[in-house]
């Protein structure tokens, strides 16, 4: 019951992603923690936490595809909800180092007695406790994107208009957060980290946690993005991305399935925020740049827009060859990112996944032509990701 | 004639963009049930007041009531499609990377809040009206095609289609035979008939032989206003009408 529950909300291909994100999430803490470390399937902890980055990144790339690739809504803001979670989770790891601080203070964290500050401001009560830390990250970036889209979409700001206001609203945000007076740690940021949920934030072990909370949390909106696309929700999405003024006269309000789709997508992003800090062990502005949330667009076209599961493999991909570029060939890195974005939009337009789909599209035609030479599929199948059968429904 | 008594009914409409006057004080009354044919040469206002009866585009001034009690004018797109009145575009519309079938399904009238859509599951009536729209528009061997992979006369009919869907009071057909073959124009004619009978339909279109097939009273428009109305015959002989549309 519960998997035919399943199938009918996921297709094969998500279905897939969500497996092994499932099971890297227990088998790479096993490996990690339960193998000796001579052993060739031993996963070292600095592996883990890099992984765990990367599939924190994954997640981005999955709420900007949620947005971009179904509701063509180009958003080069991202960053800025990711940073958000990212700051409430921050706030929280602060707390926890109560006297442990340099200065010693039992309540304010060091950046504030540095900068003479007597009392705690009221933004940062409720943080010492998880659960309401843990709303945050939902919440400030939900609200944020609640307010800015309901303002966006219903004066009907559309296409590169859009973009470009999502942008400022990150320089925005970059610009105040690195004032010392906002109360966020100015330009040094949150850093310093001891514990979680009690937990030594250093320990291989809390890092194996947080590593699989991270893929369990991107299987998870793996499965609420094919949720919501599969719905008869999502088919409107497509429809505004696709044709938005026939949606209107068909009688839909466009502007409030943007702002669900586009809120939800904020609170993944934050929540992909919330797994990054503790895992890199600091949050400061810079991750407000405007240039991180244009290397999230990129991770996406690199995976395949509005695939759900490609953006997954696009950000993995382009950050091993980040890591990879910057440590062996530093100078040549952004020359690297450039020509691959070229390259992507040039030759593969939907991306490695759009390229699987097609190489797979052609060697099923020439089976059928093999079979039967006369008849043709009917179904030029291109958009392999929306027209699958949909019996279930 | 009072507003009451009419389904569509526009008195003294205006509407100017950067001073051109693309509407001038036109009056048009639709009765129910009634089927219309617009005709006029390019620039005539016939597109810019579908934008007005569809609240696309606020007029400067003037009169725009439907079934007699609700003023279009402090309406959005998305309200008065729910009020009833479906459009048809020009250039077909339809949503190409969506296949026939969910094209008719976004189309079927009902709860349009994102919320229901969510949770939206297909009931057993929708199947079958949608069962019986793609049998009227000739398109049930191709449930499953990409709109995109259509012809062009078959996304004019699919199109047509969710209009059917929509269920309107009031249908509005911009051009619907624009690069149709003849046979395929008498079909839409026909299609266009029956949908007639049982709502009212409006219907803008360049090619004279079709209006000729419609049937139906005609009103030409010049230069945002009506210059003639009455039989196809009666248009067709005014003098002004020969001397700024159907030429001399």
């Amino acid at each position: 019951m519960i998997t035919q529950w399943f199938f009918t909300h996921v297709d094969r291909r998500g279905g897939v992603a969500i497996a092994l994100l499932v099971a890297i999430a227990f088998l790479v803490p096993l490996s990690n923690l339960l193998l000796p470390e001579s052993s060739p399937l031993h996963i070292p902890t600095y592996l883990v936490s890099l992984i765990g980055k990367y599939l924190t990144y994954a997640l981005l790339a999955v709420a900007l595809d949620l947005v971009w690739g179904f509701c063509g809504i180009l958003s080069l803001g991202h960053g800025a909800f990711f940073a958000l979670g990212g700051y409430a989770m921050g706030m929280y790891l602060m707390r926890q180092i109560g006297p442990r601080g340099v200065y010693a203070d039992p309540v304010l964290p060091d950046f504030m007695v540095f900068l003479n500050w007597k009392e705690l401001p009221w933004f940062w009560y409720g943080f010492d406790n998880f659960w309401f830390a843990a709303l945050m990250v939902v919440l400030v970036p939900g609200v944020l994107a609640f307010g800015f889209g309901w303002l966006a979409f219903r004066s009907r700001v559309t296409g590169v208009y859009l973009s470009i206001i999502t942008q400022a609203l990150t320089y925005a945000l970059l610009l105040a957060f690195f004032r010392n007076d906002m109360g966020f740690g100015g330009n040094n940021g949150l850093t310093d980290f001891k514990d979680i949920l009690g937990f030594n934030v250093q320990a291989g072990s809390t890092r194996s946690i947080l590593f699989a909370a991270t893929a369990l949390f991107l299987a998870l909106a793996v499965f609420v993005s094919s949720f919501i696309i599969r719905s008869k929700l999502g088919k409107v999405l497509v429809g505004v991305r696709d044709a938005e003024n026939r949606m209107r006269f068909l009688g839909y309000r466009v502007d409030r399935y943007k702002l669900f789709v586009w809120t939800i997508s904020a609170m993944m992003a934050g929540i992909a925020g919330a797994l990054y800090v503790p895992q890199v062990g600091i949050i400061n502005p810079s991750e407000f740049e405007p240039a991180n949330s244009i290397e999230a667009v990129i991770w996406v076209a690199v995976g395949g827009r509005g695939t759900i599961v490609g953006p997954i493999i696009g950000a993995v991909l382009v950050n091993f060859g980040k890591t990879y570029f910057t440590a062996a060939f530093p100078e040549i890195w952004l020359f690297a990112l450039g020509a691959l974005f070229i390259v992507v939009t040039l030759f593969l337009p939907k991306g490695i996944l759009g390229l699987y789909g097609s190489w797979r599209t052609r060697l099923a035609d020439r089976a059928a032509q093999k079979r039967d030479s006369t008849s043709q599929s009917p179904v030029a199948n291109e958009n392999v990701q929306l027209t699958e059968p949909q019996a279930a429904e | 004639m009072k507003a009451q008594d009419t389904l569509l009914y526009l008195d003294g409409v205006s509407v100017s963009f950067d001073g051109f006057r693309a509407i001038n004080n036109l009056s048009l009354v639709l009765q129910a049930g009634e089927m219309r044919a617009i005709i006029g040469p390019n620039g005539a206002g016939k597109t810019t007041m579908m934008d007005i009866i569809t609240g696309k585009t606020r007029p400067d001034c003037g009169e725009v009531n439907f079934n007699g009690e609700v003023d279009l004018t402090k309406h959005d797109e998305a309200e008065i499609a729910l009020l009833g009145i479906g459009r048809k575009f020009q250039k077909p519309t339809v949503f190409e990377s969506h296949t026939v079938e969910d094209n008719l399904v976004l189309a079927l009238s009902g709860p349009r809040s994102a919320f229901s859509a969510l949770f939206h599951r297909q009931s057993a009536n929708e199947a079958e009206r949608i069962e019986d729209i793609l049998y009227t528009i000739r398109l049930n061997g191709k449930r499953d095609w990409l709109a995109a992979n259509l012809s062009h006369g078959q996304k004019q009919w699919l199109e047509i289609g969710m209009l059917l869907a929509q269920d309107p009071k009031l249908l509005l057909v911009d051009e619907p035979v624009a690069g149709m073959t003849d046979a395929e124009t008498a079909e839409t004619a026909k299609l266009l008939r029956e949908i007639a009978k049982t709502r009212s339909v409006l219907v803008v279109e360049h090619d004279m032989h079709f209006v000729r097939e419609l049937d139906v009273k005609v009103t030409c428009l010049h230069e945002g206003s009506v210059l003639a109305e009455g039989s196809l015959d009666f248009v067709s002989n005014d003098q002004r009408v020969i001397e700024v549309y159907l030429g001399r």
